[in-house]
């Protein structure tokens, strides 16, 4: 019998991680350094690993005999449910290490959560990857403070980028009807409820990079309902393409 | 019961012996069994699990048990994949870690690690994400050698 709520929730959870994973390996070969390179390519990989698990749960709760290649590759913009932040453009480094600082410390307490799920296979794969997405916020947290309190410049570039994606975090502590029965039944993470340790984790952070908090604004949200910005039809043109020029190619 | 008659320790160990053969396409000096990937073998399948979440090599072990086990005329044996309990480098053996020192990457110890080469313990961390997700990159800072280190996970 198909499971609507866990489709929906396992797709938000792929999504995330598969829109994000995406936007970092646009960075291979392009990174400021090499080690910079291995390391984006690295947390893109590890998400996407993440992905391939989360969509297909969704896949199977679903039960129409899609896969999670199916999910990624054949579905249209407004099917997705990912949050807006992971769809922001890269922009230059320091935007897209701005972007990484808020998912992953994000992230990493989701999964935490995530790892006492009533549902077997999330709290399996939440607890494989936690450990992974704590490397990717130390990461994040720690270029943060090298561009924050670096050179004039880096500091400009980061306060402007950090300015840009600061409007997608209210987003990611959203709850919405959708997912209120599988919050009940602990198959989900009430996100809302991760807001003060997010809160603490990013001042933290921020006071080390002698950064300001970037002034309250009104949310931009959407994205779990399938509103999307812009950026994400033109990332699904590029990263669906073969499959959809070739349906079911293999290689 | 001819099926439980099949699951004696002689077929396991065989499995097992083969699977010995079978390396890691990333870190070829060790087995999917040093590894700890390999997790059970039952009589109808053999059950592996992943390292790490997005190693691209998940689909090639995979690929590569199953070449192993058709060439042993085992082709009626499974794959399963089990993500539960998770894969940690405390699944890798003492054999394991002890032929990933002698190939030049130092293996996963919740201390400090020491140089594979001259074995010192004055060592830095170059970056923390290297040529594999399952590796970081350090340096000696006695004998000055760089080398890879299997992060403990």
């Amino acid at each position: 019998m198909a499971d609507t709520a866990l489709f929906d929730y396992a797709c938000r959870l792929g999504d995330d991680s598969l829109i994000l994973g995406q936007r970092l390996s646009e960075w291979c070969g392009h990174a400021p350094m090499l080690e910079v390179d291995l390391s984006l390519a690295n947390v893109g990989l590890d998400l996407i690993g993440q992905a391939t698990h989360f969509l297909k749960l969704a896949g199977e709760a679903e039960g129409k005999g899609r896969d999670e290649d199916k999910l990624a590759f054949h579905r249209d913009v407004l099917d997705f449910k990912n949050c807006l932040l992971v769809e922001q453009p890269n922009g230059d480094f320091a935007q897209t290490i701005a972007r990484q600082f808020l998912f992953s410390n994000w992230q990493e307490l989701l999964l935490r959560e995530l790892c006492k799920s009533t549902n077997a296979t999330v709290a399996a794969v939440a607890q494989k990857a936690v450990k992974e997405v704590a490397y990717h916020a130390r990461l994040a947290n720690e270029w943060m403070v090298r561009l924050g309190d670096g050179t004039a410049e880096s500091r400009d570039r980061l306060v402007n980028g950090l300015d840009w994606m600061w409007r997608f975090s209210d987003e990611l502590f959203e709850a919405d009807a959708a997912i209120e029965p599988l919050i009940a039944s602990g198959v989900a993470c009430d996100a809302r409820k991760l807001r003060p340790e997010w809160d603490v984790r990013i001042a933290r952070v921020l006071k080390d990079a002698t950064l300001e908090r970037p002034k309250a604004r009104r949310a931009t949200v959407g994205g779990r309902k399938g509103h999307h910005s812009e950026h994400l039809g033109h990332l699904l043109t590029e990263m669906q393409f073969l499959q959809r020029a070739y349906p079911d190619a293999k290689w | 019961m001819v099926a439980a008659a099949h699951t004696t320790s002689s077929f396991k160990d065989r499995v097992l012996e083969i699977l010995s053969h079978v390396p890691d396409p990333e870190i070829p000096c060790v087995s999917v069994i040093d590894l700890g990937i390999v997790r059970d073998v039952r009589d109808d399948a053999v059950v592996i699990t992943p390292t790490y979440t997005g190693c691209p090599a998940t689909l090639a072990i995979e690929a590569d048990i199953r070449t192993a086990l058709d060439k042993a005329g085992l082709s009626a044996l499974k794959i399963e994949t089990a993500l539960t309990p998770p894969w940690s480098t405390d699944w890798i053996s003492a054999e394991g870690r002890e032929k990933l020192r002698a190939y030049g990457i130092a293996p996963p110890l919740r201390t400090a690690p020491q140089c594979p080469r001259c074995g010192s313990a004055h060592t830095e961390e170059l970056s923390r994400f290297g040529s594999t997700p399952c590796k970081s990159l350090h340096r000696c800072l006695d004998c000055r050698e760089p080398f890879d280190r299997f992060k403990c996970h």
